[in-house]
């Protein structure tokens, strides 16, 4: 008997429910329903799309019952108590002593990303209902959407890193089907394969983590737990048990961060993002929003344990991911500021709000981290939502804020309301839902000791209060111009090539209409978003004291010991499990979790403490948003309305600020460099090397067994095809001839005749055996 | 045991069958011939694994029959053929490939 098993008996009577022991169904019928609409997807009414819906609003309605049924199970517990997650897990194959599992891991993380990815997929697809419709690829548009959901769902409910790699994998296969969905364009094509390969690059660490961890825990895991060392749990309860060896764990974190950094666009790999706005924009939405980027930033939260301790996340100094996350921040909020396509600013953003949530996990806040993966979705969601929107009804499908947009909110109130709504909640503005999650980050960044990147997240709380307020202030105000002023058709070709923008034939019927509101099924989702981005953070709002933090209670998971007491009791040992926290009387604090070596039994999760709120703190990153607001303001006002002399156009006057506009403009030219400099020298040598080694070796080999094989072919032709082989030929076949006009008799063309021959041949045979035998 | 019993009805099975191939001209008797020379090896191969105390014989005649019947579907359809090309059954008629 081990300690699992123990815990189980002892831990029988927390609450479970159907939809919790059979969680595993959520990811599965998206994935049923993806091989459907392929298969007969074309000859529905719908094209297959209806199934997409169908199966999304499955899947939401199964993470619903879920999250409730969790929910129950976290309130009939005893505060501190270890709530176990539910965990099923079923042999999927097993090959050389490796057992690769399937299951399902239930716990708060999970739960509450599951339902923010079905809910955003299923509004995402109602929206695509519109947004694609007459497209040329419709069916297979909502087929991969699907399958990414399935994907993400499925990487979300893994109980072992085999199973989470799986749907991993299959996020990046289907973004990139997504990402080119338009491929008959060249610019498409070649961001699908960017986003590919630069996945690709960060997928390596994520399979040599998985490896390190596998090969470290496993000993460790089977003995202690009867568990894999794929299994999250015992990788988690390995990683605190203060059995690793140091280095190992730390390879092992930073290797898994590197897949991270790939998968949620941290620098330096941020770039495939703003890239993959290529595709359609329902799919620019569900990848920023929940699905995709998120992933990175779950891996870290599901794998707590080991990044706790292989990086050290509460010893003094930066580590590995408060510096990449606060090095994002900065970087890719500067570069929102020079954009003018409007999807291109929101992947900045999303790229810097992703930045927050490293920031937040590297420096220990980890639930303020989740609950920015909650609400972000809302708001990011419904703001590409939203410019999918202006795209669709007012900028004649382009997305470019300086040429095509401006005036709006008059022709577009529902989006335009919707908008604001989410920028305010993407700048953490009281009492939108990005307060409550982003202030919480910055404020324990700041109470567990990492002063500097508290100071980096204030900055760029000021600098996404401004470009969001540059960004509305190009699109909603101000003179409409380009395609939202009614010239439509022909502000739309002319930068075709340059601007990414969806082209899709089928739609030249609102060129002549003008820009207008959009229809039902594009703002209905918008509404509820911003609904939601309006009211999600109260659902852990730390200002209004302890009872409000709901998330907190059902997401955080409880850092407890989980002891297994031997005692003598028969024949053998048994092990008795004690749960819930250890005993305040005893001289360690109320937990050990991540701080100490458990003496007995494990830990799953590390002990967090949480920042106090204060209102004087909350105040000053209010001030500085609120400043950053104004500034920009002005500055948009005078520059793009007034076209003030004293500040537009300064970047071409003065020298160091063009300069440094440029510098923004190229994307700090990390392109160039993974182009030109590391793909050029990795690649053009090897092509070099290719040609030589063609022209030289092959080809002088090839030529001179050329030569050698004509000469040699002339001299058996001469003698042995003309004088040997042709007079045997010519012999045979007077022999065959006269053979055959003696054997001519036999071939009566009787059947009979046929078969007597045929067995008294067989009765020869037999007699020839018979007498050999004997 | 009693093997050699078995062995001799299949002896006498298959001479009747070989007989019925060589000697008949109805082409759907020949066919019912064949099926006497199969018939006659299954009974050998149960006769021996009998005597072997071992079931792969009962294998074999499984499979036989199997195959027996397909060969019937098939040989038949040939005959069905013949029959509306020619109006008749009889295999002397088919001497077209004499040489």
């Amino acid at each position: 008997m081990n300690i699992l098993a123990a815990e189980s008996e002892v831990l029988a009577p927390l609450a479970t429910g159907w939809f919790m022991d059979n969680a595993w169904l959520i990811p599965v019928v998206p994935t049923v329903a993806f091989a459907l609409i392929i298969l007969i997807g074309k000859r529905l009414p719908m094209k297959g799309s209806e199934l997409g819906v169908f199966s999304m609003v499955i899947s939401l309605v199964l993470s619903a019952g879920t999250a409730y049924q969790w929910i129950q199970r976290v309130n009939g517990t005893s505060e501190g108590q270890f709530v176990s997650p539910v965990v099923r897990s079923w042999s999927w194959w097993q090959s050389g002593g490796f057992d690769f599992g399937i299951g399902q891991h239930v716990d708060g993380l999970s739960v509450v990303v599951l339902f923010v990815v079905a809910f955003i997929s299923t509004l995402v697809q109602v929206y695509s209902l519109e947004y694609l419709r007459g497209d040329r690829r419709y069916t297979h548009f909502f087929a991969a959407l699907t399958l990414f959901s399935g994907g993400m769902l499925a990487m979300v409910l893994a109980d072992n890193m085999i199973l989470f790699l799986l749907g991993w994998e299959i996020m990046g296969l289907c973004s990139f089907i997504l990402i080119g969905h338009w491929w008959e364009e060249d610019a498409n094509s070649r961001a699908a394969l960017k986003a590919f390969f630069t996945l690709r690059t960060g997928d390596m660490g994520l399979l040599v983590g998985i490896s390190m961890l596998y090969f470290a825990a496993n000993d460790w895991t089977q003995a202690n737990l009867g568990l894999s060392g794929f299994s999250i749990r015992g990788i988690s309860a390995w990683a605190l048990s203060g059995e690793p060896n140091s280095s190992v764990i730390t390879i092992a974190a930073v290797a898994l961060f590197i897949a991270s950094i790939g998968k949620s666009g941290q620098f330096p790999l941020h770039t495939w993002l703003p890239d993959a706005m290529a595709g359609p924009t329902p799919v620019s939405s569900l990848l920023h929003s929940s699905t995709m980027v998120v992933a990175g930033v779950f891996l870290v939260a599901r794998l707590y344990p080991v990044f706790f301790v292989g990086l050290d996340i509460l010893g003094s100094g930066g580590n590995l991911i408060v510096i990449i996350g606060g090095i994002t921040i900065v970087i890719s909020a500067a570069l929102a500021f020079v954009q003018d396509d409007i999807k291109r600013v929101l992947a900045y953003s999303t790229v810097s709000q992703l930045g927050y949530m490293m920031l937040g996990l590297g420096a220990g806040a980890w639930l303020p981290a989740v609950f920015h993966i909650f609400t972000h979705a809302f708001f990011k969601a419904c703001l590409f939502l939203g410019a999918g929107s202006i795209s669709h009804s007012a900028s004649h499908h382009s997305f470019d804020m300086k040429k095509d947009m401006g005036g709006l909110r008059k022709v577009m109130p529902i989006t335009f309301a919707t908008w604001i709504v989410s920028t305010l909640a993407l700048c953490g503005v009281f009492p939108f839902s990005g307060f409550f999650s982003k202030d919480e980050i910055i404020d324990n960044v700041g109470h567990n000791g990492y002063n500097t990147f508290m100071i980096i997240g204030l900055v760029g709380a000021f600098m996404t209060a401004a470009y969001m307020t540059r960004a509305t202030y190009l699109t909603f105000f101000g003179e409409p111009r380009g395609a939202s002023a009614g010239h439509a058709a022909h502000s739309h070709d002319p930068h075709g090539a340059s601007a990414p923008h969806d082209s899709h034939a089928a739609h030249v019927s609102h060129g002549a209409t003008g820009p207008h509101e959009s229809g039902l099924l594009i703002t209905v989702p918008l509404i509820i978003l911003s609904v939601l981005a309006l009211g999600s953070g109260f659902l852990n709002a730390t200002p209004f004291g302890e009872s409000w933090e709901r998330m907190k209670l059902w997401v955080e998971p409880r850092a407890s010991v989980v002891i297994a007491d031997s005692y003598p009791g028969g024949p053998g040992e048994s092990l008795k499990l004690a749960s819930g926290a250890v005993p305040a009387e005893e001289s360690h604090s109320k937990s050990v979790c991540g701080s100490a070596t458990p003496e007995k039994g494990v830990c799953y999760a590390p002990q967090l403490n949480h920042a106090p709120f204060k209102w004087s703190k909350a105040l000053i990153s209010l001030l500085i948003v609120l400043a950053g607001m104004a500034i920009s303001w002005v500055l948009s006002i005078l520059v793009f309305t007034e076209r003030d002399p004293r500040v537009a156009g300064l970047t071409s006057r003065i020298k160091v600020l063009g300069l440094g506009h440029k510098f923004l403009v190229d994307k700090y030219y990390l392109d160039h460099l993974y182009e030109n400099v590391v793909v050029r020298s990795v690649a053009y040598p090897i092509s070099q090397a290719a040609y030589w080694f063609n022209q030289n070796v092959l080809d002088g080999v090839l030529h001179t067994v050329a030569r050698f094989a004509k000469r040699l072919s002339a001299w058996v032709y001469k003698n042995i095809d003309q004088r040997v082989v042709d007079t045997t030929v010519n012999n045979s076949a007077v022999l065959t001839k006269s053979v055959g006009t003696a054997a001519q008799p036999t071939q009566s063309g009787r059947v009979s005749q046929y078969g007597a021959l045929l067995f008294s041949a067989a009765a020869i045979a037999a007699l020839v055996l018979v007498i050999i035998n004997t | 045991v009693f093997v050699n019993q078995f062995l001799f009805l299949a002896a006498v099975l298959f001479c009747i069958g070989v007989y019925g191939v060589v000697a008949r001209k109805n082409a759907v008797l020949m066919l019912m011939s064949t099926e006497l020379i199969l018939n006659s090896v299954n009974i050998n191969l149960l006769a021996f694994a009998m005597r072997n105390g071992s079931t792969d014989g009962h294998t074999f005649a499984l499979y036989i029959i199997a195959v027996a019947a397909a060969e019937v579907g098939v040989g038949l359809g040939l005959v069905l053929l013949v029959y509306r090309n020619k109006k008749s059954i009889s295999v002397d008629e088919l001497s077209e490939m004499r040489g």
